[in-house]
């Protein structure tokens, strides 16, 4: 099989909110970037974030980035890194105002300014009382902010390698990375992008979920990437299940529903999100959410035929709000719940939405793994930001618009990294390891001639209900131990696939069976890393760890206040300590959280 | 309602794979699809999984990605959009590819003329005033002006269901295009109206629609192409008194 090599400064692979900051940031520079991205630009699915992005601009009421700090941190279940949530909140004005003069059409107060609305966990005074911290364009910000970034993309002529699948790292001896391996799915061709800098922008896994409110493309590609090139992947057992995704469908309902004034109900209409946190109730974290909605389910309080889902209620709105604050919600509800949601309430069940964990880095972009020094030494070239990196500012637990916060500050970090490295001329083009171009040809050659093989779909979804089952919204010790074997059986088949469509041209089959084996590198991490959790943190929650006064909500900080890292070379786990140090102020000391 | 665990349907799919086939043809597959498929888009997926030649984009399947754009029986529309209960009882599915762009394999054309379109008119917010330390303000009513315009996901439903497209792929910027060009002359933080218009002012890039209006009949977002162009128009007959 052949193929060729392309030198570039920096190669960034995706091109959703992250992708596209970073390259926003390379391309002004005048460095010399390809962007590679398996679907056109704004069809990445940050383009489906709905509710907004966090920023203290205090454009409706007093607030301050110290505030969103500690919402952070809490929120976090204190596994975030303090240093990099500092950094995040610190940086947010600035990054949502650079979208607002890249062109954004946030909605707008009645004094002109960038409208704001309240969100989950988003409180004022360190934890008082809700506060309106989310920018929003109605409720479409990831369309709005994705096509803002694709648009300033356009202006800086930055170069797109548009519908490329990348797959395989590229690391030599020295643990250096020197670019990515990637096919043009259009003519089958492979091409090696030699680069001087590697940044890894590529979304997020969700769907090694079965229910999962993440597009088909979500499939882990660049955490897959590292995990086989020899990367440990930090906090992979930790999964946000957001409280409201359609039921049945699984398609995203934004928190602002609930930030614009929407009640959760269960069957005897009851508003049951006042028992489980009377001081915030319905705006509560996530995880505090969707365990609230679960266990009505449980307890028999469901709604419809099989009491399986609870109900979002915004009749009490005025229509004109809906219209005006939720069009795209009204729109969703009519298409994919069959209701008209100024008039009945929709059906909703807690759904796979977001990875806390990743590719580890610090509040640079830079990927950091354990070395012989220290436990975070850089790896030199490469670079990661969005949700396929953990900086870590989510911890166990993300705050919604917090997600669309971190692409857009660790994308422009990793961007502002990779053009100080470049300019310093610190950077070649190192020869490429031979051992790693004959990866990928190896793997495109099975599945060319794999014969007697597991089908990709059948074992695609043979792990999507292992880990529903295995490893949801509660986990159970025995259920655990008995997902990490399912999922190991599962990923010998998957070394095994077979496909039928040979062709070279645009095959869709090929690239799902790539796609499938970093899936599998996902769900392995996920599932190992959460049968060794065994505490309650966050959206980690099992039933051998339990509510008891030693440990307030399971959570055992003498032995688990540290960070998971999985290697995928045999099968193994490692932790590093958390960065309870911020940057500038106080550590924000460990507390029980209670909303 | 009638209950039922299986539906059965009848599809007819345009089929070219260049790699082995001399020319496209119609491809005709029954298949039984679950009950729990509500979309077309869930019926494709599950035929996908027993025939995994069968090329197709897809990516949110919610309407917000663009990618699944089709000719669904005769009209253009997304998949995860369509609802299977739409379709009449023994009929076939009719899909074909989007018209009017060159097809690379089976319902995936290549977009390179329409986005090459799109980026002619320059997408992107002009203004080079210094930058403000905060955001710009707008107020409410300004903003409002956008409503109808930024929403566009680059389907390409709209410009390839034109006629004047088809005719004239690499002259007439076509809807998705000139919505576009709107959106950024209507906002008010644009100040580059007077050459966007320039840029438009030929006897092809704006002037060839026609108002036939086939855009805003297939649009899944519910936008009106046409309304923009029309405004467009105005302002060139405005600024030539």
């Amino acid at each position: 099989m052949n193929y060729s090599v392309r030198k570039f400064d920096a190669v960034i692979v995706g091109a959703g909110g992250a992708g596209l900051r970073a390259a926003i940031q390379l391309s002004e520079a005048g460095m010399k970037t390809a962007v590679l991205t398996k679907v056109f630009p704004t069809r990445s699915h940050t383009v489906a974030a709905q509710g907004g992005v966090a920023a203290s601009l205090g454009n409706s009421e007093e607030d301050h980035w110290h505030w969103h700090m500690y919402d952070t941190v809490k929120g976090s279940d204190w596994l975030g890194d303090q240093d990099a949530i500092e950094f995040m909140c610190r940086k947010a004005n600035e990054v949502v105002v650079e979208l607002e003069h890249y062109g954004m059409p946030f909605d707008r107060t009645d004094s002109g300014k960038i409208y704001q609305r309240p969100f989950g966990g988003h409180m004022s005074n360190f934890g008082e009382k809700p506060v309106r911290r989310s920018c929003a364009a109605a409720d479409r910000t990831g369309h709005a902010m994705l096509h803002a970034m694709y648009q300033r993309n356009v202006k800086a002529n930055t170069q797109f390698f548009v519908e490329w699948q990348a797959l395989d790292l590229v690391r030599d001896a020295d643990g250096e990375v020197l670019g990515v391996t990637a096919m043009d799915m259009e003519t089958g061709e492979i091409v090696v992008f030699h680069a001087k800098a590697t940044i890894f922008a590529t979304g997020g896994a969700g769907r090694i979920y079965y229910s999962s409110t993440n597009a088909f493309i979500n499939t882990g590609d660049g955490v897959g990437m590292a995990a086989r090139a020899g990367i440990p992947l930090e906090d992979m057992e930790f999964w946000q299940f957001h409280p409201t995704g359609v039921a049945g469908a699984g398609v995203l309902i934004t928190e602002g529903v609930r930030g614009e004034g929407g009640i959760l109900r269960n069957a005897q209409g009851e508003r049951f999100m006042e028992r489980y946190a009377p001081n915030a109730k319905d705006l509560a974290s996530r995880d505090v959410v969707s365990r609230a909605m679960v266990t009505e389910i449980n307890e028999g309080r469901g709604c419809g035929p099989n009491k399986d889902f609870v109900l979002l209620d915004i009749t009490h709105l005025p229509p004109e709000t809906i219209m005006k604050r939720l069009p795209g919600i009204h729109e969703i509800a009519v298409q994919f719940a069959g209701v008209d949601a100024l008039k009945e309430p929709i059906p909703v069940v807690p759904t796979c939405h977001y990875q806390m964990g990743g590719i580890p880095t610090n509040y640079n972009g830079q990927v950091v793994v354990p070395g012989k020094r220290t436990q975070s030494e850089i790896v030199p070239g490469f670079y990661a930001a969005g949700e396929c990196a953990c900086a870590s500012v989510h911890g166990a637990n993300r705050l919604g618009t917090n997600s669309l916060l971190d692409l857009l500050v660790f994308g422009k970090s990793a961007g502002e990294s990779a053009v100080a490295e470049l300019r310093a001329g610190n950077r070649t083009h190192k020869p490429l390891p031979q051992e790693c171009i004959d990866q990928t040809l190896a793997r495109v050659n099975r599945l060319n001639t794999q014969k007697g093989g597991a089908n990709v779909h059948e074992t695609r979804l043979d792990m999507q209900r292992a880990m529903q089952k295995h490893a949801g919204v509660f986990r159970f010790k025995d259920m655990l131990a008995e997902g990490v074997e399912k999922i190991l059986g599962i990923a010998e088949q998957v070394g095994q696939t077979e496909i039928a469509d040979k062709s070279m041209v645009f095959n869709t089959a090929r690239i799902e069976a790539l796609e499938l084996d970093n899936l599998i590198e996902v769900a392995k991490a996920t599932i190992v890393s959460a049968n060794a959790r065994t505490e309650s943190r966050g959206a980690h929650v099992r039933d051998d760890a339990p509510d008891t006064p030693a440990n307030p909500n399971g959570r055992d900080d003498a032995n688990w206040l540290k960070h998971s890292l999985w290697y995928r070379e045999g099968n193994r786990l490692d932790y590093k300590s958390v960065k309870l140090t911020p940057l500038s102020v106080d550590s924000i000391e460990l507390k029980t959280r209670a909303y | 309602m009638t209950v039922s665990n299986s539906r059965k349907l009848h599809f007819k799919i345009y089929r070219y794979d260049p790699d082995k086939d001399a020319k496209p043809y119609m491809q005709d597959i029954e298949i039984e699809v679950p009950a729990t498929d509500r979309k077309l888009l869930d019926a494709m997926v599950t035929l996908k999984a027993k025939d995994d030649s069968i090329a197709f984009r897809r990516s949110c399947r919610e309407g917000v990605c663009g990618s699944d754009a089709m000719n669904i029986n005769g009209k253009n529309g997304l998949a995860c959009l369509t609802d299977l209960s739409s379709f009449p009882e023994g009929k076939p599915i009719i899909l074909r590819p989007l018209p009017g762009l060159p097809v690379i394999r089976d319902l995936i054309v290549d977009m390179t003329q329409f986005f090459k379109q799109y980026h002619s008119i320059k997408p992107y917010l002009i203004n080079n005033d210094p930058l403000p330390e905060r955001e710009r303000l707008q107020s409410p009513e300004d903003r409002e002006e956008l409503n109808g315009l930024y929403e566009c996901i680059l389907c390409a439903c709209c410009t390839t269901a034109c006629p004047s497209f088809w005719w004239n792929p690499d002259k007439f910027v076509g809807p998705a295009g000139l919505l576009a060009a709107y959106r950024f002359i209507a906002d008010t933080r644009d100040q580059a109206t007077s050459e966007r218009l320039d840029n438009l002012e030929d006897p092809y890039r704006l002037f060839r629609c026609h108002t036939i209006m086939n855009c805003v009949d297939v649009c899944p977002k519910g936008l009106n192409p046409t309304k923009a162009i029309g405004k467009i128009k105005d302002m060139m007959v405005k600024r030539a008194i």
